[in-house]
């Protein structure tokens, strides 16, 4: 699983990297998934319906991220524009 | 007495302006730091930040993200094009939004091409990497389909909502329905042509 964060000037940078199946590496994408949700950041996963459909799913937890999820996109979060 | 009362009063006046001139001044920047933050006014980057190559890679990145997320049609769409259609989901009658980087978000109805209004959406980074809040054009629109497609309802709630013309001109938007639809007939018309396969005509 990969953590991606876009950023401007820069397109997207990989925070993290690893497999939930082992631990320290659990350990890592966890606590690199909560200090963007910490920091403002939306965690969105781009996900395929079973027509081919393309859409995304936001998640508020690690635990709601689906263990086979490739990668999991952070955005900074919506504000209202004028 | 009243002129040496008066003198040194004068003095003691200029030395105290003198002390208390720098942290008049920080205060006054911050003051002027807090409106700038408060009325959302971007910072404007100076000359040296902004770099025009590294603009140009970071779009590239974007644009890879942009066409392993949407699908096949959409990516096209958005290359040719320079926006993103996507359905809405949340009334029965058909409608549609166009997504344009670091524009409001455009619903509009597709059988009539009727504008329904402008959805006024940002996605701003204040930990402003290079001074700039503003993401890629392509991470703009991604930002855009994946709010859109997790949760409309929220996008649209959070949006600040305009009569159509506000910021995309009706005359602009009218012509990009036409090239919209131009494009789908062209494509629909692209896939029903038979490909020439080598060896496929039988003898005579």
């Amino acid at each position: 699983m990969k953590l991606l964060r876009v950023k401007p000037g820069h397109g997207e940078v990989v925070l993290a990297e690893g497999d939930v199946a082992v631990p320290e590496q659990y350990g890592e994408l966890l606590a690199t998934f909560r200090r963007e949700l910490d920091a403002g950041m939306w965690a969105a996963i781009p996900t395929s319906t079973h027509l081919g459909r393309r859409e995304a799913e936001l998640v508020r937890s690690f635990e709601d991220v689906p263990a086979d999820a490739e990668r999991v996109i952070f955005f900074p979060r919506a504000a209202g524009g004028g | 007495m009243a002129l040496a009362l008066g003198t040194a009063a004068l003095v003691l006046t200029a030395l105290l302006s003198v002390l208390a001139l720098p942290s008049l001044a920080r205060s006054l920047e911050t003051v002027r730091q807090r409106l700038v933050e408060r009325s959302g006014h971007k910072r404007p980057v100076p000359v040296d930040e902004y770099d025009p190559g590294r603009e140009l890679r970071a779009e590239q990145r974007a644009r890879a993200l942009l066409r392993s997320c949407v699908n096949e049609e959409e990516w096209t769409m958005y290359r040719d094009l320079g926006f993103l259609r996507v359905w809405g989901t949340l009334d029965e009658r058909p409608y549609a939004y166009l997504v344009y980087p670091h524009k409001p978000i455009l619903a509009y109805v597709p059988s009539t091409n009727h504008m329904l209004g402008e959805y006024c959406i940002e996605f701003p980074d204040r930990t402003r990497p290079y001074g700039s809040t503003r993401l890629p054009d392509s991470d703009d629109v991604l930002a855009k389909w994946v709010a859109l497609t997790a949760d409309e309802r929220a996008l649209i709630e959070q949006a600040n909502m305009h009569l159509a013309g506000r910021q995309i001109r009706v005359a602009k938007a009218r012509r990009d329905l036409v090239r919209l639809a131009c494009w789908e007939r062209e494509r629909v018309a692209s896939h029903r042509r038979v490909p020439r396969r080598a060896g496929s005509v039988p003898a005579l």
